[in-house]
């Protein structure tokens, strides 16, 4: 879609997983074996040809700008449009909102051919098509659609989401924000769509009045004089709250029936391209339920588990429940269960760690 | 223009026959390999890793999938502003065209590409064969000894040195005889169809080979064998390491066991030495609860439910249940369905193979199923009888 600009708003990350954001960024946290959340989001705009798209950062982005490169996998290098990582201007103050931010940066939508804009967060695991949405939101002639989905997740510890309360012609009357939703409340995604020029306007006048937040400013401020429809998400879409929710939600993916859904059913899920040869398996390999990515080398026991690019897993080691990211290595005859151990981790011979309640997360580059 | 140090060409215009089916619609260098390469893809990452950045591929048998394999080579980090990669088919000028006659001409047929780089020398390579090597290193040999031309030789064993094109050497490994597949060799040096030319030399000599009616424009054949006539310094250079020509089905198949070899020296993964490959973007593999995996590569984008042992599967295979792939290449998108057996089987890009099927040859022999076939278990079995 040649009219469309995609923004993806990281101003509003909210500090869950911190075991996992010392150095990253939310939206750059691994996921899924091979991807980084942001890839879901990418991969989602780059199904409807976007072909300019803004990463409004907050901060510890280094690794995300590793990933995103020149947005090459996505089909973003191009001349004119392409990706574009839009950090604070403000290096040393406090950020204020997102709009704060969208002002600062408002050339890049000044000069966007586009007319109309997505803004997506970067940390969703979901396939929305965003061809029906556009088609959703042009139809009704809404002035913002904001997407929701039904909350079906496990009890958050912390109020971080936002309720919507739709009237019976899908219109929003309402938005609770910072709440703790119970299963079928309309959880709002931080997806909206909404026209430039709108956009650009009430960015400005946002400003002037010295307010910051987008949804609480813009959305819903203005739910009486514009029209704000929602529009249900209706896919699968875990909600990643805490340790516990981001563990399970990867273990979902050992269901066959969701990995046909998000990869083999619809459009690619695209990531950044390492060139790591295909797994290697030896005769003492056992693996069963279990996700691995290429660049492994699998000598040992791996049961229930995630296991990203470039992990070796030796002799008699055991890998149970748990989740290795990238260019891990678990020695020769130990054990780990239900822990995640972030980017080159190695457990050294014959340790034993287990986690029984809650997954235990080791820290990039330690050795254990 | 600057001139460059060197440029080198690829030759990948052969069809390849010797692999049956698996060249009925691709050229050979275009045909799958390891999982998830395509044999073009090891020369390509030598040049890669020599520091080449000027490679022009002579295509010639079906290239459409090359071409758009190729691109902008981009993985092979040949996307350069000067330089980078060109695909070079047989082409019309004023005075009319013609296909590649032999090696020699298909070189001499793109002189002005070569010209048009200035380059000191020429390295020519073709894109059939597996092995990694540092192209670098050759051509500081062939500098060092003030060679017209280099040629890089392996030792292979001498019961089977009657199968290649042997070179005898003198106590400097200079070559004073060049014997085409010789019944009683007296060396076990084989060419590996790698050369370095001084470019001005090669191109007095590709001039003259084209006036001459009589050559087959090989430069096996013709160009190597005129040059030791003219006593031009041609060295051997000596390559040590793993080196396949997987030019057969028993060659590709071999190749592929020899990467499960847990001693082998030749390992895909190494960290030092990737091959680079395009189209890489597919799922982590999922292995199954009641999946058996042992000794075998395995791609991404597979999905494992049966029995994989001492096999090479490549991206987007599917395994069923209760099947039975052993001692096997399966080629990409191939899908196997359930209680399926394949033994000693190599199985092309985007075959099915129904439920229940079995393949495997009774005398202990290699099967072949061609490309985005249909096996069906009452023709399979037929296969077994």
């Amino acid at each position: 879609m040649k009219n469309v600009l995609g923004v993806i708003n990281l101003v509003n990350e909210r500090p869950i997983l911190k075991e996992l954001t010392h150095h990253r960024c939310l939206a750059s946290i691994p996921f899924g074996g091979r991807y980084r959340m942001i890839d879901f989001t990418m991969s989602n705009f780059m199904n409807v040809s976007i072909s300019k798209v803004a990463i409004f950062t907050k901060d510890k982005y280094r690794s995300l700008m590793d990933h995103l490169g020149s947005g090459k996998e996505w089909d973003l290098d191009h001349r004119s449009q392409g990706l574009f990582i839009l950090p604070s201007i403000h290096p040393d103050e406090k950020i204020k909102g997102d709009l704060q931010q969208f002002y600062d940066h408002l050339e890049f939508f000044q000069r966007a051919t586009a007319d109309t804009v997505i803004i997506a967060p970067g940390h969703h695991i979901c396939k929305i098509d965003f061809n029906d949405v556009i088609k959703e939101h042009e139809s009704s002639e809404a002035d913002i659609t904001v997407l929701y989905k039904d909350y079906d997740g496990v009890q958050v510890k912390r109020p971080i989401y936002h309720q919507c309360s739709l009237d019976t012609n899908g219109e929003v009357r309402d938005i609770n924000l910072y709440m703790s939703p119970k299963i079928g409340d309309h959880v709002c995604l931080e997806t909206y769509v909404i026209k430039k020029q709108l956009l650009i306007e009430l960015i400005k006048n946002c400003i002037e009045y010295d307010e910051y937040d987008f949804l609480k400013d813009i959305v819903k401020a203005n739910l009486t004089n514009l029209k704000v429809r929602g529009y249900q998400f209706t896919g699968y879409m875990p909600f990643i709250h805490s340790l516990e929710t981001y563990h399970a939600s990867n273990m979902e993916f050992l269901n066959p029936e969701i990995l046909q859904t998000f990869f083999y059913d619809s459009w690619e899920v695209f990531t950044k391209i390492k060139h790591e040869a295909p797994a290697e398996f030896t005769n003492s390999s056992k693996v069963s339920n279990s996700l691995i990515a290429n660049g492994c080398i699998i000598e040992g026991t791996v049961e229930n588990s995630i296991i990203f690019r470039g992990v070796k897993v030796k002799k008699g080691a055991v890998v149970k429940n748990s989740i290795i990211m990238q260019k891990g290595d678990i020695e020769e005859g130990a054990h780990v269960e239900n822990v995640i151990t972030d980017k080159q981790v190695i457990i050294t011979r014959d340790q034993i760690i287990t986690a029984r309640n809650k997954p235990m997360v080791i820290r990039k580059e330690e050795v254990v | 223009m600057t001139s460059k140090k060197w440029v080198a060409m690829l030759l990948a215009g052969g069809q390849g026959s010797r692999l049956g089916e698996l060249t009925s619609d691709l050229a050979k260098p275009a045909v799958p390999f390891g999982g998830k390469y395509r044999i073009i893809d090891f020369t390509l990452s030598n040049c890669t890793h020599s520091g080449i950045d000027t490679v022009g591929i002579l295509t010639q048998y079906r290239p459409h999938l090359l071409n758009s394999y190729i691109g902008n080579g981009r993985p092979w980090d040949l996307d350069r502003n000067k330089g980078g990669v060109s695909m070079l088919p047989p082409y019309q000028g004023k005075d009319g065209g013609e296909w590649y006659k032999g090696t020699a001409n298909a070189v001499y047929q793109n002189f002005h590409f070569i010209d048009h780089n200035d380059p000191e020398y020429v390295l020519v390579i073709s894109g059939d064969h597996i092995y990694k090597m540092d192209y670098n290193k050759m051509l500081e040999d062939h500098i060092d000894k003030g060679a017209h031309a280099t040629i890089a030789v392996i030792e292979v064993p001498w019961e089977e040195a009657n199968r290649f094109g042997i070179m005898n050497t003198n106590e400097t490994d200079q070559i004073i005889e060049f014997e085409e597949k010789p019944k009683n060799p007296k060396s076990n040096l084989a060419s590996m169809g790698v050369y370095i030319f001084n470019w001005k030399h090669l191109k007095k000599y590709l001039t003259e080979d084209e006036l001459d009616s009589s050559s087959t424009n090989d430069f096996g054949k013709d160009i190597i064998p005129k040059m030791l006539n003219d006593e031009a310094k041609l060295q051997a250079y000596r390559f040590k390491g793993y080196w396949k020509d997987v030019g057969t089905i028993e060659s590709l198949w071999e190749a592929h066991m020899d990467l499960l070899e847990e001693s082998s020296d030749f390992k895909l993964g190494d960290p030092d030495w990737q091959i680079y490959a395009g189209n890489a973007n597919h799922p982590p593999q999922y292995i199954s609860e009641d999946a058996e995996v042992t000794q075998s590569l395995i791609n991404e984008g597979c999905l494992v439910f049966g029995k994989v042992d001492h096999s090479v599967l490549s991206y987007n295979v599917q395994v069923g249940r209760g099947s039975i792939v052993k001692n096997s290449v399966i080629m990409p998108n191939v899908k196997i369905g359930n209680n399926v057996i394949i033994e000693k089987a190599i199985i092309g890009t985007g075959t099915i193979i129904d439920d229940d099927a079995v393949i495997f040859d009774s005398k202990q022999g290699l099967t072949l199923i061609g490309e985005n076939q249909r096996v069906s278990s009452e023709n399979a079995l037929l296969q077994a009888l």
